[in-house]
């Protein structure tokens, strides 16, 4: 279920920044220091400046002049040497933190179950672990390198400006607070347009998204203009919150130059009548004006870092969403001890027992599975048909250990498989999953991928089981060709070959098939079972299967009705003896061939 | 943010699409004017502030020379500064909001002209095409434009008026000076270029690392069943670990150099200062210059310095953005389909009786698909499309939908030619239910209602109840009010497909298109639906795509398709007796059921 309170979620960036900043307190301690210099180095260019307008520009003493032209180029360089330290200092910060918010969020979702991967979809996950990152480390480096130096430079001007004049430097004490308040009530007033701005923007968006997805349905519908209307909404609401936010921004710049120019005007009514009294040299007055200046600056800077706060602000609590989430599963059952099934007496391993299975979706009423017993025996194929919602492929995510029964328990050779280690869990169970997914690599990485040291003529042999290896051969390099993100070069039906004779390749004890054949052309589809039949030997198998033509000779078939094992038994059984079976053969087959 | 922009991203036609983009803007000519006025003014009054202040000094120092009677000039200086102050912040407050005026609005226009386009393009142009490259033009592309054109616009033509301004300025008060401060310019330009140069191939090898990183946890997080399934976490976390320590390297690197921009272009503007604060002094000194002037001139300095820096951090923005304009362009240039006619003809009847005359096809020139291909549907019959995946069943589907245009021949609904309809005349009389089960975020009832945005919830239930969704739906938690949206509801491929179902059923069309409705509903689901199709299809035409022989045992016409031809026609009987592809493909059913 999509979860809609999720941009009510309180700000949260301070709570998840706050233990990870601390690794990096040296290094940002540093980067202080650093900045403190460069500010210090900043200002102290007006004040070695008036020097010269007030020691040797009036005294006429050239030498004095270079002397001090000598001392500012000196405060320049050690200035821009902090700069770039601190940069350096900046980036490292930053982007460790990136690093390292990247890394405790893939941990994370690697120790999901089904359950909570599901919670969330792979899309947004994605997106959580690199562009919300990439928001949060970029706000960082800002914030390090600009929004830091912002303070430093209005406490170290008004220090520097003391020096220079006590009563001028009233002006900057009452400017610098008043330029601030001017600037953060803008920001503030920006910060629910712009917040609302990124909504309307995602709308329009996902508008457009879904007129591009969707076009042969809009234009099928002939629904042209309710679209455009749609569109024209999100874009009419859209313009009216850019608008709101630009006019926002024309505050921002006017009141900064305003407050500066004015604070300027009221240096000079002040210091002039001081020059006159003989209170106060020219070159103060110069150097006021650039401290000014340079505050004003500094102050901009600072501000601008505050217009991306709030996507880094919702993107920290997307980050800090995931984060929290813990691991029902894995973390409810944190068995794992037995390295392998023990091979207990009673006959060969591979066996496989669900008894009494109950398992319920978070927050769902009803229990997908109520109850569920199905035992499959090596060497021998059990089926499991039911309809949609029947719960079919949640059982295989029960045996896989994707999820864990709420009840009851799966168990493998008497060994319940919340007590196996993951490793040898994963070696025992072959699994084909209904959306065969390849990784980039080559046929053969993927191939290889439970079992990494299996030699080719193994791959040859699965490849020959699943039907596959004519294409693979007929493909220029054979199995070492590559295969593109997701398996995108080959089609559906070979992927789907892939799959199966990737877990052929890894061995297992119990080969479980969801749903596995359905891409499949059906003569394909009877070619595949067939060598099945003949190679896996004792194996057991679990198919899970749509197409009565998949299943009819299996040795058991247990038909899943809403969660409960409705039947058991045979084709030849099950079509005399449940109701809900021969319903789904006679839909599958043409009539005189039924029978 | 220069970050976000992608490696690469240049414009090939920087003067054409630079110019047209800027044609748009100046389809906003009011406020553009506003615009340009504006601008001139505020610089005008800002760039003369340093002036005036730097005379107001010179009057006070005058005073306490003797060289003047009364301070009254400085009075009346300083209150003209403080007058000229107000007129200019307001100024800039007007400018913000003219300029938020001409670009948001241009935006608007542009998002508008794209969405109107998508619905004139033909669907040739999505089907060529990754659907996520022209949903990036139109969302990033004009998401970057318009978010980077206001913040352009302000600070392009405000830099480049100041700093002409503070040139001016300074050549008036000291044109030697001037020329010390000028011949700097080149010195921060190369800096700007050889950093900028530096970081270039840092991005790169960020960018990558990115896009490793990127790539790595899609497959990590899509295939993340089989990777537990697998056993294979730790295999994939060192996989990360790697990359992602990769991508931090990589970063530092390229933040540090780019991050030095700032601090080097800050570098050589202090130069410039401690230059003009040296060679100034020993002007004054000599005579050559006032204490006022000098003040004034530093003031310029800073004001010229600054529209640098930003000039050097725009030249980024301004690349990205004309790249983007030219994506956008080039979908508002793509070849649109052929309008209506003016003087569209509408089929007497509504009965439904479809003919195929001569009609002849190919999606490319020189690969013949369709030819000649004559078909009479009478009203109320079924024809089934049957043939191996890829076949090109939907491709008369394309064309009886006009979503694509014959090549020669005729198709006729109810007599009238379908070119000569309007293409909504037409699509108003057809349903369809495409294989991927596109729907729209919003509830379920609006889903259903799509075709027919009027209907009343009690028709919405009967057309579900119809193709047996009704109970389906009533299970989910808010029933017909349930949200449907991408980030995963619930809802299996089944469901889904029932859902499109009956939103086909609520349009009463005459003529049915089901493409492959059935192959991703299971077989429970599958017998009730088809059931409901019965219903459905009772009255009227229907054309059926689905490679199950148990699904259009009931056609009336079967169509059997290879390589994209249709290469036999007939009942089942007698193709069945005709010994040809159909026969095999029975042939192959039956084998695989027999099995």
């Amino acid at each position: 279920m999509p979860n809609r309170s999720r941009t009510a979620s309180p700000p949260t960036l301070v709570p998840l920044l706050r233990g990870r900043l601390r690794p990096y307190a040296p290094q940002i301690a540093l980067l202080l220091a650093l900045q403190l210099v460069q500010a210090l180095g900043m200002l102290l260019l007006p004040a070695l400046n008036a020097d010269i307008v007030d020691h040797g520009v009036v005294r006429g003493d050239t030498g004095y002049i270079l002397r001090q032209g000598g001392l500012m180029l000196a405060a320049t360089l050690v200035q821009a040497t902090a700069a770039a330290a601190a940069v350096y200092l900046g980036a490292k910060t930053s982007m460790g933190l990136g690093r390292d918010l990247r890394s405790a969020l893939f941990g994370r979702v690697q120790g999901f179950s089904a359950e909570e991967f599901g919670r969330f979809g792979a899309p947004s996950l994605i997106t959580r672990t690199t562009n919300d990152v990439q928001q949060i480390q970029m706000l960082i480096f800002v914030l390090l390198t600009l929004l830091v130096t912002a303070p430093l430079m209005g406490f170290g001007g008004i220090a520097m400006a003391l020096r220079q004049d006590t009563a001028l430097t009233g002006v900057l004490v009452v400017a610098i607070p008043v330029l601030v308040a001017a600037v953060s009530l803008v920001i503030a007033a920006m910060t629910g347009p712009s917040q609302l701005m990124q909504g309307r923007i995602d709308e329009v968006n996902r508008v457009l998204r879904e007129q591009i997805t969707g076009i042969r349905v809009i234009r099928a519908f002939v629904r042209e203009r309710g679209e455009h209307e749609r569109f024209g909404a999100a874009n009419t609401a859209l313009t009216g919150v850019a608008q709101r936010l630009g006019r926002l921004q024309a505050y921002f710049g006017a009141s900064a130059i305003t407050v500066s120019s004015l604070a300027s005007v009221a240096v000079v009514a002040l210091g002039g009548p001081r020059i006159v009294d003989d209170d106060m040299q020219a070159g103060a007055l110069i150097a006021f004006l650039n401290y000014l200046a340079q505050i004003l600056i500094a102050v901009m800077m600072a501000m601008s870092v505050f217009v991306l706060a709030p996507r880094a602000r919702v993107a920290a609590g997307r980050i800090k969403e995931v984060l929290d989430t813990e691991p029902a599963t894995i973390g409810a059952a944190p068995r794992d001890a037995a390295p392998a099934p023990s091979p207990q007496a009673d006959g060969p391993p591979g066996r496989l027992d669900l008894s009494g299975v109950v398992f319920s979706y978070p927050g769902a009423e009803h229990p997908v599975l109520h109850g569920v017993d199905l035992s499959v025996r090596p060497g021998e194929t059990t089926a499991v048909i039911g309809s949609t919602g029947a719960g079919k492929t949640t059982l295989v995510k029960l045996v896989a250990r994707l999820l864990t029964p709420d009840e009851g328990s799966v168990r493998i050779d008497g060994t319940d498989v919340r007590d196996l280690d993951r490793g040898a869990l994963a070696r025992t169970i072959g699994l084909v999953p209904q959306r065969a997914h390849l990784f980039s690599g080559t046929i053969a990485s993927n191939l290889r991928y439970g079992d990494p040291d299996a030699d080719t003529g193994r791959l040859w042999q699965a490849l020959e089981i699943a039907q596959a290896a004519d294409f693979v051969r007929g493909l220029p390099d054979g199995p070492d060709s590559v295969i593109g993100q997701g398996g995108t070069t080959v089609s559906g039906g070979q992927r789907q070959r892939l799959a199966i004779a990737r877990a052929l390749v890894a061995r297992p004890r119990i080969y479980v098939f969801d749903d596995a054949f359905s891409a499949l052309d059906t003569a394909t589809d009877a070619a595949v079972r067939s060598a099945l039949d003949e190679h896996l030997g004792d194996a057991a198998r679990l198919v899970v299967a749509q197409r009565v033509s998949t299943i009819r000779s299996a040795d058991r078939i247990v038909v899943l009705d809403a969660g409960r094992v409705e039947a058991v038994g045979t084709h030849d059984e099950l079509v005399a003896a449940s109701a809900t079976y021969a319903e789904i053969v006679d839909s599958q087959l043409v009539p005189e061939e039924a029978s | 943010m220069s970050m976000q922009q992608a490696p690469g991203q240049r414009a090939t036609d920087f003067a054409a699409t630079g110019k047209r983009l800027l044609a748009r803007l100046g389809r906003e000519r009011g406020p553009l004017i506003a615009v340009f006025a504006l601008t001139l003014t505020v610089t005008a009054l800002s760039t003369l502030t340093p002036l005036l202040l730097g005379k107001a000094t010179d009057a006070f120092l005058m005073f306490a020379r003797g060289e003047a009677a009364s301070l009254a000039p400085a009075w009346w200086i300083l209150g003209s500064v403080a007058a000229m102050t107000l007129v200019a912040g307001v100024g800039q407050v007007l400018l913000g909001r003219a300029t938020t005026a001409v670009t948001q609005r241009a935006a608007f226009r542009l998002r508008e002209d794209s969405e109107a386009k998508l619905a004139r393009l033909p669907l040739s142009y999505f089907d060529a095409r990754p659907r996520g490259e022209v949903l990036s033009r139109v969302t990033n592309d004009i998401d970057n434009l318009s978010q980077t054109a206001q913040g352009i616009m302000t600070r392009l033509l405000g830099s480049m008026l100041g700093l002409l301004g503070a040139v001016v300025m300074m050549t008036v008060i000291s044109p030697l000076l001037a020329v010390v401060v000028l011949a700097t310019v080149p010195v921060t330009l190369w800096a700007v270029r050889w950093v900028g140069g530096r970081a270039q191939p840092h991005f790169k090898r960020q960018w990558a690392a990115t896009g490793n990183l990127n790539g790595h946890i899609e497959e990590a997080f899509t295939g993340h069943e089989l990777v537990t399934a697998f056993g294979r976490h730790e295999e994939s976390a060192q996989a990360f670990r790697e990359h992602n320590s990769e991508l931090y390297t990589s970063a530092v690197k390229a933040q540090f150099v780019s991050g030095l921009m700032a601090p080097a272009t800050t570098f050589l503007g202090n130069v410039a200062y401690v230059l003009v604060a040296v060679v100034g002094g020993l002007r004054v000194a000599s005579g050559a210059l006032t204490i006022g002037e000098i003040q004034a001139f530093i003031q310029y300095v800073m004001q010229f310095n600054q529209p640098i820096t930003t000039l050097a951090s725009t030249a980024g923005q301004i690349q990205s953005a004309v790249a983007s304009a030219e994506r956008v362009f080039g979908l508002l240039d793509a070849e649109e389909q052929r309008s209506d006619t003016d003087e569209p003809v509408l089929p007497e009847a509504e009965a439904g009786r479809v003919v195929f005359n001569g009609a002849s096809f190919r999606y490319k020139e020189d690969e013949p698909l369709i030819e000649d291909l004559s078909l009479k549907v009478e009203p109320g019959t079924t024809v089934a499309i049957v043939g191996p995946t890829g076949a090109g069943k939907t491709t008369l589907v394309n064309l009886l939908l006009r979503f694509y245009e014959l090549r020669a021949g005729t198709i006729t609904v109810d007599g009238a030619d379908i070119a000569a309809m309007t293409r909504s005349d037409l699509r108003r009389r057809i349903g369809m239910v495409l294989q991927d089960t596109w729907l729209f975020e919003g509830t379920i009832a609006e889903n259903i209602a799509y075709g027919r945005p009027d209907a009343t919830r009690g028709e919405v239930v009967a057309a579900a109840r119809a193709v047996q969704a009704d109970h389906l739906i009533r299970t989910l938690p808010e029933g017909y009010d349930t949200v449907l949206d991408d980030e995963g509801d619930g809802l299996s491929a089944g469901e889904r497909q029932l859902i499109t179902i009956a939103r086909a059923f609520l349009v009463e069309p005459s003529i049915l298109v089901l493409d492959e409705a059935t192959s991703s509903v299971d077989t429970r689901t599958e017998m009730l639906v088809q059931q409901g199709m019965a219903t459905l299809r009772q009255g009227r035409t229907s054309f059926v795509i689905a490679h199950r022989l148990s699904t259009i045992r009931d056609a009336d016409v079967i169509l059997v398709m290879e390589e994209g031809r249709i290469v036999e026609q007939g009942s089942h009987k007698e193709l069945l007796n005709a010994g040809g592809a159909y026969a095999r493909l029975h042939r192959a059913q039956f084998a695989a059921i027999a099995t």
